[in-house]
């Protein structure tokens, strides 16, 4: 016995330093590891940046800034600008925000304060799923189905109703074929609806009860208190919200390209004209550009959408983080 | 008190009472209004891909691959754009996961703090909302310049950086609902880290990161932009992802803006496909949280 116990010790003990050590190599693989995936998500976005530019750097040696003005698309002569392209994602993006504003708004304060309990999660659950539809699904819903309604019904008695009126008329001009700016817009907002609303959502439900209780006790009515109680108090929120869903606008591609129409032209002031978008411009010409000036300044068109989106979505995380911040103050 | 005084004070004070009710009632409409709004859309684009979508289903359509144009209806199918997609999303999660999770560990158990987590965290919510066309262009810089070929190895790789920031940003946050005693009983215990991570708290946060895979898988299952000039298409049957590589949603795109009947038919099918399978994810990565 005396004898067996140091023997059965030592292949322990052994074994045990073994293990600590494979252990602690273990560790500092695993950290390794984990510290070199954080790095390349950061490289990541620089590499991004850096390939933008070096691909478009013909364009951007050629045009200069010139380009984001020049109002020219000639693949033959070489001549190119992205007027049109800035133009009509500008536009439908507009268009898409001042629809998807409001909306999302109602449905916000419909889910947070007037919604029976027993519907609120169904209803907000079927929201977030059309946030999930994928964009495709949208651009052929609307260049199929939402086109041929919107011209028959919408943009034809426009066009009618509006003849001769000074101004508003230059707006609806063009053949109404449910196809261009507006029904662009029209389709982005529908995109964009569910994540401001669920934002807006979110962000309502933040309000700590006792200030809406507070104001509802003292005879507020529920707009009042949305109105003066609960958008105030969450006002940066609500627009982070709403620069997240531009960021979603400005970037779409497959639900704008099938219905804006790709035309490389601005002919009119008219929301009903054809007209093209920095990503439905990519998604149409990159593959078959020819390498050289055209896909360089395709790129180039690429790059500043990336650098517009950057620029919002930049602006829409110091809102939300200042309302993090804010909240930690209150806890 | 005099009444002559009181009276019309009331009065004016009623009228107040009123239309601050009348316009609480308009904006409770103005809302109810809204909500209808959001559902109609949601069921009328539901309704119309389920329609359209269902009568093009066949079995020719999940059999075969695809036909030329203007061909008898019900003629060919998408089989090889399916397998394609399928191939393509298979790999980019298997790129994607790892690498996802990983980074999610780091932030939430390496350097929660630190100046690399708050940087790596901003630019994953960039890239996170980044238009899915630009990691496109990124891709085809970096590997169809570089190696001179569209090819589905190229779309995966496009489709894996979009699954990276969904599932770093899941991982970090089901990481961070682990309760702390959980973390310092095995520490106690002098487990090493590497195991208190795997074997405790990514164990313990499983449904969580999984249900971010899931999420990750639909979004990319139905994403275009990025393989329009990664992956191409081909209209041909392939088992491999050299070259321009079949897929959904881009045959989709050329069906649906073609003026060939046949085609158009497939395309609604292709899509009724997508929505099922990405609505499908979304309601099974719901009842996974859910049950957590």
């Amino acid at each position: 016995m005396d004898s067996a116990l140091p023997s059965s010790l030592t292949p322990h003990a052994a074994g045990g330093a073994r293990r600590l050590l494979s252990n602690a190599l273990a560790d500092r693989l695993f950290a390794l590891l984990a510290r070199g995936a954080a790095i390349l998500t950061l490289t990541l976005l620089t590499g991004i940046i850096i390939s933008l530019i070096m691909g478009a750097w013909p364009a951007i040696h050629e045009f200069g800034l010139g380009f984001l003005t020049h109002n020219a698309w000639d693949p033959v002569q070489e001549d190119f600008g992205g007027r049109v392209m800035i133009y009509g994602t500008l536009a439908t993006s507009i268009i898409a925000l001042a629809i998807a504003v409001p909306v999302s708004f109602g449905i916000a304060l419909f889910l947070t304060e007037l919604s029976p309990p027993w519907l609120k999660r169904p209803l907000g659950t079927a929201i977030e799923l059309l946030a999930a539809v994928p964009s495709i699904v949208y651009g052929m819903w609307g260049l199929m189905v939402f086109g041929p309604v919107l011209a028959r019904y919408v943009q034809e008695p426009l066009q009618s109703l509006l003849k001769g009126v000074p101004f508003l008329e230059a707006l609806v001009t063009g053949p109404p074929v449910g196809i261009g700016i507006l029904s662009a817009g029209i389709i982005l907002s529908i995109m964009i609806i569910p994540f401001i609303a669920s934002v807006m959502r979110d962000v309502f439900e933040v309000t700590p009860p006792l200030l809406k209780e507070s104001a509802y006790g003292l005879g507020a009515t529920t707009w009042e208190v949305i109105w003066n109680v609960v958008l105030p108090y969450t006002k940066t929120g609500v627009v982070g919200g709403i620069m997240l869903g531009l960021g979603r606008a400005l970037g779409e591609t497959m639900a704008v390209t099938f219905v804006i129409g790709n035309m490389n032209q601005l002919n009119s002031a008219s929301l009903f004209e054809a007209a093209n978008s920095i990503t439905s411009a990519l998604a149409n010409e990159f593959a078959e550009a020819a390498p050289g000036l055209h896909q360089a300044s395709l790129i180039y068109l690429g790059l500043v959408l990336f650098l517009i989106t950057f620029t919002v979505l930049i602006f829409s995380r110091l809102l939300l983080m200042r309302l993090q911040k804010n909240e930690g103050k209150r806890v | 008190m005099n009444p002559s005084v009181s009276l019309p004070d009331n009065h004016a004070r009623i009228a107040r009472f009123n239309r601050r009710k009348r316009f609480n009632q308009l904006a409770i409409a103005l809302s109810l209004i809204a909500m209808l709004f959001g559902m109609f859309w949601l069921s009328w684009i539901l309704w119309e891909t389920l329609r359209l979508g269902f009568g093009s289903i066949s079995v020719a359509m999940l059999t075969q691959d695809m036909p030329p144009p203007n061909e008898a209806i019900g003629e060919g199918g998408l089989a090889n754009a399916m397998m394609g997609s399928l191939m393509m999303v298979a790999l980019a999660t298997l790129i994607g996961t790892p690498i996802g999770i990983l980074t999610g560990v780091y932030l939430a158990e390496y350097d929660p703090r630190g100046k690399v987590a708050t940087t790596v965290r901003f630019v994953n919510d960039l890239l996170l909302s980044a238009p899915s066309i630009i990691i496109g262009l990124f891709v085809y810089v970096i590997m169809v310049v570089q190696f001179k070929a569209f090819s589905g190895w190229a779309g995966a790789v496009a489709l894996a950086l979009i699954v990276i920031p969904v599932v770093i940003r899941t991982t970090e946050n089901m990481l961070l609902l682990i309760p702390a005693g959980l973390r310092e009983a095995a520490y106690a215990l002098g487990t090493p880290k590497w195991k208190v991570i795997t074997r405790i708290t990514l164990t313990a946060a499983r449904a969580g990161v999984l249900t971010g895979i899931l999420l990750a898988v639909a979004r990319i299952s139905g994403e275009t932009a990025p393989l329009l000039f990664t992956a191409l298409n081909n209209q041909f049957w392939k088992a491999n992802l050299d070259g321009p590589t079949a897929n959904l949603p881009v045959t989709i795109l050329q069906f649906a803006m073609s003026p060939y009947e046949n085609w158009q038919q497939l395309a609604w099918g292709g899509v009724f496909l997508i929505t099922l399978a990405v609505l499908g994810l979304n309601i099974l990565a719901r009842v996974l949280s859910r049950e957590k």
